[in-house]
């Protein structure tokens, strides 16, 4: 994985997914190791994000690599109307990884191909969001001990939640069965469906989030969000319909666990917080050690 | 009037392209993607003439104008059942039928309008995924555009 930018799930296979998975483990246990001492790692979010550029940065802070970069465009040359194409060839000249979030589909990819180092997609609009499913997917082999033929729930906004889309695909390549609770106008796009079929895998549809939690391995939480209604009336509907609460699992599988990519709103009660299936700030910290493993593999250390 | 247009297609052109078998009515819009209006040399056209292989079908022809690989593959996503015919000479120099290609570069606007194509100075880039019911993903915001969607740049 040397020197391979990471844009779409699509762009390591399977075995180099393992690899990553297992290079993480090795950090989790052991988080400090000062691998990339002489690395640059550039950070460049054009667009605000809490979660993925802190863990990144951390990322790289605990390898011992000095960060450069900006968490917003505001005060950079992209507001004098620079192009992203000048402004990464010009990061890549200073640094020896990028790292970058952008508003835009497609640019990363585009940032890739300008590019002289090699970039990782931390999101890139609606389309890629590959580091988070690489933690989901390490955090589903944390808690379930293995990846291959688990029951995943995916509840909530599976129309829209790019990290619903790459999940599935990737879940496609361990015989998974998959449970899609959402309202009628978010569910799951024919695209993602496409994937679970020519997989010769299964797939069962639901709108009542009680229907699925005795047999799921994963539950797999996500945001509803406002603005993806074109009526208001539809949103106050439904807004309320996903939330999952302490009482509802009583009769939970004993391995099940609860994931959300975060930020949550009211989808979980805070009453969930304490209970032995919530998994989901387990699973933000576990984002730290899969971009350790990440970042190390690309500059050929690990 | 097919007579009349198959005659002209024997003798009208001493050098140039005939765009035979185009699907019918689908003539003006490649005469708009391949910029016929502003074509200086002389252009013929005819539409739902009778046709053996298609029942009907449309056909021009322009003169003294010969077309590079990227007009074809234009073509090919309008009238993906043409025929290109080079004339030199009065003669048929060349007889090809138009294909879709695998990969389309350069000629199609990405539908999807967060696209970074849409906002930064790229040459977009697609894969066909469909060649019977064109579907093009882009490379780039990996969307696809469909068939009724496309519009080139």
């Amino acid at each position: 994985m040397k020197d391979k930018s990471l844009i779409s799930i699509t762009d390591f296979s399977k075995e180099e997914y393992i690899q990553i998975l297992d290079i993480a483990a090795d950090f989790e246990n052991n988080p400090n190791q000062k691998l990339l001492l002489d690395h640059v790692v550039a950070t460049l979010f054009f667009e605000p994000s809490t979660r993925t550029r802190l863990s990144f940065e951390t990322a790289a802070n605990r390898l011992g690599a000095r960060v450069v970069g900006f968490s917003d465009t505001g005060s950079t040359s992209v507001q004098k109307g620079e192009s992203l194409k000048d402004t990464i060839i010009m990061v890549s000249g200073y640094a020896d990884i990028i790292v970058m979030r952008h508003p835009r589909e497609g640019a990363a990819r585009w940032a890739s191909e300008v590019s002289s180092v090699p970039v990782i997609n931390a999101g890139d609009g609606a389309n890629q969001h590959p580091t988070q499913c690489l933690l989901d997917m390490y955090t589903i082999r944390q808690t379930q001990g293995k990846l291959e033929n688990l029951n995943i729930a995916f509840v909530g906004d599976l129309k829209y939640g790019r990290t619903v889309h790459s999940l599935v695909q990737a879940m496609c390549n361990f015989n998974a069965t998959f449970h899609l609770v959402s309202p009628q106008e978010l569910k799951l796009p024919s695209s993602s469906k496409m994937y679970i079929k020519e997989a010769n895998l299964e797939y069962f549809q639901y709108t009542e989030l009680a229907d699925v939690i005795p047999f799921a391995d994963i539950i797999y939480m996500t945001r509803i969000q406002k603005e993806r209604f074109h009526d208001p009336i539809e949103y106050e509907k439904v807004k309320n319909s996903y939330v999952l609460d302490r009482g509802m699992l009583t009769n939970c599988k004993p391995n099940m666990k609860i994931l959300h990519p975060l930020p949550r709103i009211n989808e979980i009660s805070i009453d969930v917080d304490d209970t032995p299936q919530a998994y989901y700030f387990k699973q933000a910290e576990n984002g730290v050690y899969v971009r350790q493993a990440l970042l190390a593999a690309i500059a050929g250390v690990k | 009037m097919d007579k009349e247009m198959r005659e002209l297609k024997v003798t009208a052109i001493e050098n140039g392209t005939v765009i035979d078998h185009i699907p019918a009515n689908n003539v003006f819009k490649v005469i708009r993607i391949l910029n016929l209006e502003n074509n200086q040399h002389q252009v013929l056209f005819g539409d739902n003439l009778d046709s053996h292989k298609y029942g009907k079908k449309g056909i021009i022809k322009v003169s003294n104008t010969f077309f590079v690989p990227d007009e074809i593959n234009k073509i090919a996503l309008v009238a993906p059942t043409a025929t290109l015919i080079v004339i030199k000479d009065f003669k048929v120099a060349d007889k090809s039928k138009v294909e879709v290609p695998n990969q389309i570069l350069k000629i199609v606007k990405c539908f999807n309008p967060g696209c970074i194509t849409n906002h930064e100075n790229i040459s977009t880039r697609f894969t066909v995924i469909d060649k019977n019911d064109l579907k093009l993903q882009c490379h780039y915001c990996e969307k696809i555009t469909a068939k009724n969607n496309i519009v080139f740049v």
